[in-house]
This record gives C-alpha cells, structure tokens and sequence, in this order.
C-alpha cells in the first residue's frame, strides 16, 4: 500500500501586465493587435471628413486643410505603416485559418496567402480607379 | 566524444519543506551529443538523487519531459546543450501549480481533455461483422496532422490567454476536439462543439500563435483553432439566418 503523499502545490501568478515583455513572441503578438488603435483612429478620422462634408462646402474645404498640415501627414504615414503591418501579418496567418484542400493534398500556403495580397491589390486599384486617380 | 562542464541552474520545490520554490546550481560534465535530458539523468544518477521531473521515452514520443529550458517551453529530451551556451536554467512548466521540483500538476489539462471527448463517436454504430470504418487516404490526410499530438503541454505553457485565464480549454484538447471532427468516420461534433464553441473554448483563443510556435510536433493548434472559430461562425449563421437547413 502506498504511503499517502502530502500534497501542497505551488502556485505561480502571471503577472498581470509585465508578462508581455516575458518574451519577444508576446512582443510581437501585442504589436499586431495594437495596430488596431491606429487603424481605428484613421476611420475615426473618415467620419469626422464625412461630418464635415455634410456640414457645408466651407466646412469640407477647412478639413481638407486641416489633412495638409505636417502633423496631419505624419499620422497619415504612420497610420499606413501599421495599416501595412496589420494587413502583412493577418494575411501571413490566413493559411492557418483556411486550408484548401483539392484531392489529398492542401493548397500550398503562399497560394492562400497570395490570393489574399491579389484581392488586397485589386481592391485597392479599384478605390483609387474610383476616386479618379486614373 | 567531448565533454564539457555545463553549469544547470534548476528550480527546485520540496513541499514538505520549502515554503517557495528556489534555484540550485549544478555543474554536469557533459558529452557533445546530450540533451538537457541526459544532463539532469546525471545529476540524479551522480549527485543528487531528490532531484524529480518526469520523463520516460527519450526521444520525443511520450510527452512527459517538457520544461522551462531558458524561459522556453521544450521537451528536455529534444533540447540538445550544444545550442546553449551560458547557465542553462531549467524550471517547470509555466502555467501549472509545482507538485515538486519539475513536475507539474496536470489535472487540469486531463480534465479538459476528458471534456472535449478525443476518441471516434461513429455516426453510425455498426455490428463488429460488418468489418472495419473504412476511409480514403485524402479524408486521413484531412486531420492526419493533428493526429501528432503528444499531450507534452508546452503549448499550454506558451499561451498567453491561458496563464492569464485558466479556465481556457486550451490549445492541445481544442486541437484534438478538431482532430476527430474532421474525422470522416465520426459524428461527435455537436458534443464537442457543446465544449469547444463557447467563451472559455476557441473564444477566449486571440490567435498570438505562441503555441505552434513551441509545438514540438509541428501540430500547428493555432491553425487549428481558428479553423474551429470559422466552422463554430458558420454554424451561427446557418442557425440564425437559415434556420430551416437542419444540421
């Protein structure tokens, strides 16, 4: 007959904010989730133009002035590069989320992937196609 | 064959007697060829023999020697010293109490396992004379990947959400519930789905990937996870706006 084990188990806290910096992968893991601040600051952003716009021709041609202004150009470069960010690292990950299987064998990844970049690609010529860049 | 001397740096917790865990140093004289593994099978062997961890296999099959190696969840018997350089410091598993030293305790993680019902509920139960469930080899290939899964755990203690919500199911029981859904041959979904398609299954998940970034398997339960997010999300719709189409 075994001896009865005295049991008492140690418990360890995960720190409750300091735990990112524990390791580069969290690092990584919180800067992809933080570019969503920005994005959403730049639709933010839309709405506001849209309110303007709304408001009257002088009240449009104020916000149009307003996105000219240096501060305004260097949110706008730094909100596309966590826009790029954000969009490069979801679009690295879609062959997780979305296997194609034909036959037996899966669709490679940068097939998956590199279909997202081509649609990426072809919604963004439209937008400027439609906003009479060409 | 060179030796080395290493220097361990190795967590230790004797619940009998200490009232926190502690380091302890060791110097191990080591060959070019050892795993962390073969390095803490000497100390117990040479220098002391209190030293507790699990392990059995040796050669990354049963699942039982995953620890902290260098703040990294490894298996011990696939973390060779020639890539370290420096103290290696070996802890227990992140995320799971300390019974001693390095080992863990693991109810939790059985426990949950044991919820998601990881074995074939067949469809269609059929007398043994009517032969085996037979399938082809592209619905084999279809979860043959997540079929790879040892139950080390490493995945747990890499995870994020867990440490910080334990009553997350979890990578590895959520990997499996997947694993038998795409089963051809079973038709246990909806009991699965009962544990997996709620708040503390693949909705407490965020995708930081950490977990298949440690497997040592190459499971990938991230993917996996987000699978089931995507088929629990069809499953939504399908009831909501096509309530007439009878799962």
């Amino acid at each position: 007959m075994a001896e009865e084990m005295s049991r008492r188990p140690y418990h360890r806290e995960v720190p409750k904010a300091r735990w990112v910096l524990d390791h580069a992968r969290y690092m990584r893991y919180m800067a992809r989730e933080a570019t969503c601040l920005f994005i959403g600051a730049y639709t933010l952003l839309l709405v506001v133009g849209i309110g303007r716009l709304a408001a009257g021709r002088a009240e449009y041609e104020a916000f149009l002035d307003a996105l000219r202004s240096p501060l305004s150009i260097a949110f706008h470069l730094v909100a596309l590069g966590f826009a790029v960010y954000h969009s490069v690292t979801w679009f690295n990950l879609t062959p997780k989320a979305l296997p194609v299987q034909v036959g037996e064998e899966f669709l490679p990844d940068r097939v998956i992937s590199g279909a997202h970049y081509a649609v990426w690609g072809l919604l963004s010529l439209a937008v400027l196609f439609l906003a009479g860049v060409f | 064959m060179s030796e080395r001397e290493i220097e361990l740096e190795v967590l230790r917790y004797d619940p009998e007697k200490d009232e926190a865990p502690r380091f302890q140093r060791y110097s191990v004289p080591c060959k070019s060829d050892w795993v962390v593994l073969d390095a803490l099978n000497h100390v117990k062997a040479q220098q002391d023999p209190t030293l507790t961890y699990r392990w059995s296999c040796h050669m990354a099959v049963c699942g039982s020697c995953g620890m902290m190696i260098n703040g990294e969840p490894k298996l011990a018997c696939k973390a060779f010293l020639r890539n370290y350089t420096g103290v290696i410091r070996v802890e227990p598993l992140a995320h799971f109490p300390i019974e001693r030293d390095l080992v863990t305790v693991i109810d939790d993680f059985v426990s949950k396992l044991a919820r998601v019902k990881p074995y074939l509920i067949p469809k269609h139960e059929k007398p043994l004379g009517d032969g085996e469930y037979r399938q082809t080899p592209a619905e084999l290939k279809r979860y043959k990947q997540y079929t790879l899964c040892i139950n080390c755990m490493l995945c747990y203690a890499a995870c994020p959400e867990y440490g910080l919500i334990p009553r997350f199911i979890g990578p590895a029981a959520i990997t499996l519930a997947h694993r038998y859904n795409l089963d051809s041959r079973d038709g246990g979904r909806e009991q699965r789905q009962q544990e997996i398609a709620t708040s503390e299954g693949v909705w407490e998940c965020s995708f930081a990937g950490a977990c298949s970034e440690v497997c040592p398997e190459h499971v990938d339960p991230a993917g996996a996870l987000q699978q089931v997010k995507i088929a629990s999300t069809v499953d939504w719709y399908r009831d909501h706006l096509m309530p007439w189409l009878k799962r």
